[in-house]
C-alpha cells in the first residue's frame, strides 16, 4: 500500500506541521494564563478600590495584549495547511474536525472584536463592572477555543463518536457529546489549559522579580509575585493530577505512546517507573536495530504497573509486545491488525467498483458492513494498519518521546517547589533580599515554554506513524503534491514566525522596562 | 435609539482607535502585516485547498478520496 508516497514529502509535511504548531504554541499558553491573572487582579482592584492594583492590571493587561494581538490568527496558518499538505486527511476527518473548528472561530471573533475591545479601550467608557466582566470573558472565551481545539486534537488520539461512511470515505459525526467528553479530550484540554496557568504565573512573577532586582515598583512587584504564585501553585498542583490522569488514559487509547514515553521495550508484569533514565545509542537487541533500551536508568520498583493499572503487579506491553503481540496477555500482533486493515481496504476497493459497475446489490452488501457493530470492532477499527507494509513502522521515536516526556514531568514538579518557595519568601517578606532567588525566577521563564512544548512532542511524536490513531497513518494523509514546494513554505513559515516572535519580545520588553504607570479612568 | 446604539458602538471603536497607545500602534501594524502575509500571500499562492481547487462537487472529491485510500 502507497509504495509510491514520497517520503521527503511526508517528513517535509511533518516538519511544517511542527514548525507552525510549535510557533502558534509560543503564543497561546501565555494567552491563556495572563488572561486569568489579569482577571485576578481586576477583581481585587475593583473589590478594594485601590489604585495600586489597577496599575498592576493595567501593566500586565498590556503584556497580555501584545502577546495576544502578535499571536491572534498563527492557527490559522494550520488549517491552511490541512487543505493544502493534508487534503486526504481533512476529507477523512469530516465534520468532526469542522463542527469544533467552526464553532472555535465564531467564538474567537466575537470574543476579539467585543471584549478585547472593552478590555482595552473601555477603561474610562464603561462601568467598572462591565469592565470587569469584559475581562473575565475574555479568559473564559480564549480558554474555551482551546477547548475546541483539543477536541479535535483528542479525536485523532483516540477517535470515537462517529460513523465511517464508505460512500463518501468521511468520517461523520454520531455522537457529538461521545466526542465532546471523549477522556482523551477531557483531559487534554485540563492538562493544556492548566500549563497555560502555570506559564502565565511563571511570566509574571518572573517579570516582577526582573523589577525587584532594579529595586523598582517594589509594591507592584511583590503584589503580582503574591498573585502568580497562588495561582500558581493551584494550577501546577493541578496540572500535575491532570498529568496523571492523562497518562493512565494513554495506557488504554495508545499504549505504544505509553511504552515509549516510559521507555518500556519488553512488557513486564511488576514495571518500575524510571525516574531517570539514559537510552543507549547502540542497538541493544540483535534481532531489531530499533530496539535500543536503556544504558542507565534510575527506577521505582512496581510504580509504573501501579500507576497504570492500580495493581502493584500488573503486567505493562513493551514496545515488543505491541508489534509482535503476545496471546498470554491477550495482545493481538502487528501483523494481525495489519491483516484486518487490508481486508477493510479491499472492501473499500470492492465497493468503489462495485459503484463504478453500478453492481447495486454487492454495493449495498459490502456498504452495510461498514455500519455493522461487529465488523467495525473487529475489523475497521484496524484500518490504518491496512497501509503499513512492515510493523516496525509502529514504533514511534522512543528516545525522542521518553525524553520529552521525562523533561515535561521533571519541571512540572520543579515548578511546584518554585511556587512553594516564592510564597514562603513572600510570607516571610525576604523575597526582594534573596537575590539569587530573583534570579532563579527571572530565568525559569523559559522552563515552562520547553515543558509546554515538550509536552506538545509527546503527544504529536508518541503517536506515530498515527495521523488518527489506528484508522489512518500520517503517510496516508498527505497530499501528492510536489515535496520542494513544502520545502519553500516551510523556509517562508520559519521567516514569518521568527520576525513575528521577535516582534513580540521586542514590543514586550520595551513596556516591560517603561514599567507600569499610572493611568486615567476609573 | 437601535441607531444611537451603534453610534455610540462605533464612537466607542472610533476613540478607541484614535487615542490608541505606542505599543497598541505597534502591535496593529504587526497584525495588519501579519494578515497581509497570510492571506493575501501565503493563502492566495501558496496554500489552495486542493480538493476545492481540482474538484468541482462532494462526489468527485469523494471519489478521488476512495481512489486515493485504495490504491
Amino acid at each position: 500500500m502507497l509504495e509510491n508516497i514520497d517520503l521527503s514529502l511526508v517528513n517535509w509535511s511533518r516538519g511544517q506541521f511542527a514548525l507552525t504548531a510549535i510557533y502558534h504554541w509560543f503564543f497561546v499558553p501565555l494567552t491563556l494564563g495572563l488572561s486569568f491573572i489579569v482577571a485576578f487582579m481586576e477583581t481585587i482592584y475593583v473589590k478594594t478600590g485601590d489604585p495600586v492594583w489597577k496599575k498592576i492590571t493595567h501593566f500586565w493587561m498590556t503584556l497580555f495584549g501584545i502577546n495576544f494581538a502578535i499571536g491572534v490568527a498563527t492557527g490559522i496558518i494550520l488549517e491552511f495547511e490541512f487543505g493544502t499538505n493534508w487534503s486526504q486527511y481533512s476529507w477523512f476527518v469530516g465534520d468532526i474536525f469542522g463542527a469544533p473548528l467552526a464553532v472555535e472561530g465564531i467564538m474567537a471573533f466575537f470574543m476579539e472584536s467585543t471584549f478585547i475591545a472593552v478590555m482595552f479601550f473601555g477603561w474610562n467608557k464603561v462601568s467598572k463592572r462591565f469592565h470587569l466582566l469584559s475581562t473575565w470573558l475574555v479568559a473564559l472565551g480564549a480558554n474555551l477555543s482551546a477547548l475546541w481545539i483539543l477536541v479535535a486534537n483528542g479525536w485523532m488520539q483516540s477517535p470515537l463518536g462517529m460513523q465511517f461512511n464508505p460512500e463518501t470515505a468521511r468520517n461523520e459525526m454520531a455522537n457529538f457529546w461521545e466526542v465532546l467528553f471523549s477522556p482523551t479530550a477531557v483531559n487534554k484540554f485540563l492538562h493544556t489549559i492548566s500549563s497555560g496557568f502555570v506559564l502565565g504565573s511563571i511570566f509574571v512573577i518572573g517579570i516582577a522579580a526582573w523589577f525587584l532586582l532594579k529595586k523598582r515598583d517594589i509594591l507592584f512587584a511583590k503584589r503580582s509575585i503574591l498573585v502568580g504564585a497562588v495561582f500558581g501553585l493551584l494550577a501546577s498542583i493541578y496540572l500535575v493530577f491532570t498529568g496523571d490522569s492523562s497518562t493512565r488514559e494513554i495506557v488504554h487509547s495508545q499504549p505504544m505512546k505509553f511504552a515509549s514515553l516510559e521507555g518500556l521495550y519488553h512488557g513486564q508484569e511488576g514495571a518500575g517507573l524510571v525516574a531517570i533514565g539514559v537510552m543507549s545509542t547502540t542497538g541493544s537487541d540483535p534481532e531489531n536495530e530499533n530496539i535500543k533500551d536503556f544504558a542507565l536508568r534510575i527506577e521505582f520498583p512496581n510504580l509504573l504497573s501501579y500507576m497504570a493499572y492500580g495493581n502493584w503487579n500488573a503486567f505493562v506491553p513493551g514496545v515488543v509486545d505491541l508489534v509482535n503481540g503476545n496471546p498470554e496477555q491477550g495482545i493481538m500482533s502487528a501483523r494481525e491488525k495489519m491483516r484486518r486493515g487490508r481486508i477493510v481496504i479491499e472492501d473499500l476497493r470492492a465497493l468503489k467498483e462495485a459503484k463504478k459497475r453500478s453492481d447495486i446489490t454487492t454495493y449495498e452488501t459490502l456498504k452495510a458492513r461498514f455500519y455493522d457493530d461487529e465488523y467495525k470492532d473487529q475489523y475497521f477499527s484496524y484500518f490504518g494498519y491496512g497501509y503499513l507494509d512492515d510493523e516496525m513502522r509502529l514504533i514511534p521515536n522512543v528516545p525522542l518521546t521518553f525524553y520529552s516526556f521525562h523533561v515535561m514531568v521533571l519541571l512540572g514538579f520543579y515548578f511546584v517547589l518554585f511556587f512553594v518557595l516564592t510564597l514562603i519568601f513572600l510570607y516571610r517578606n525576604t523575597i526582594e533580599h534573596r537575590r539569587w532567588f530573583l534570579k532563579v525566577a527571572l530565568f525559569t521563564i523559559p522552563l515552562p515554554y520547553i515543558a509546554s512544548q515538550a509536552g506538545w512532542l509527546v503527544a504529536e511524536v508518541g503517536r506515530q506513524p498515527w495521523v488518527i490513531q489506528d484508522l489512518m497513518p500520517t503517510m496516508a494523509a498527505v497530499s501528492n503534491i510536489d515535496a520542494s514546494a513544502v520545502q519553500v513554505t516551510f523556509w517562508l513559515f520559519a521567516a514569518v514566525f521568527t520576525a513575528l516572535a521577535i516582534a513580540e519580545v521586542k514590543i514586550m520588553t520595551r513596556q516591560i522596562k517603561l514599567g507600569p504607570k499610572e493611568e486615567g479612568g476609573h | 435609539m437601535q441607531k444611537n446604539l451603534f453610534i455610540r458602538i462605533f464612537n466607542f471603536y472610533r476613540y478607541g482607535f484614535r487615542n490608541m497607545s505606542s505599543w497598541g500602534k505597534q502591535v496593529w501594524i504587526v497584525i495588519l502585516v501579519k494578515l497581509f502575509i497570510m492571506f493575501a500571500i501565503l493563502k492566495l499562492f501558496f496554500f489552495p485547498d486542493l480538493l476545492k481547487k481540482n474538484f468541482n462537487t462532494d462526489a468527485q472529491r469523494s471519489d478521488y478520496v476512495l481512489e486515493q485510500l485504495t490504491k
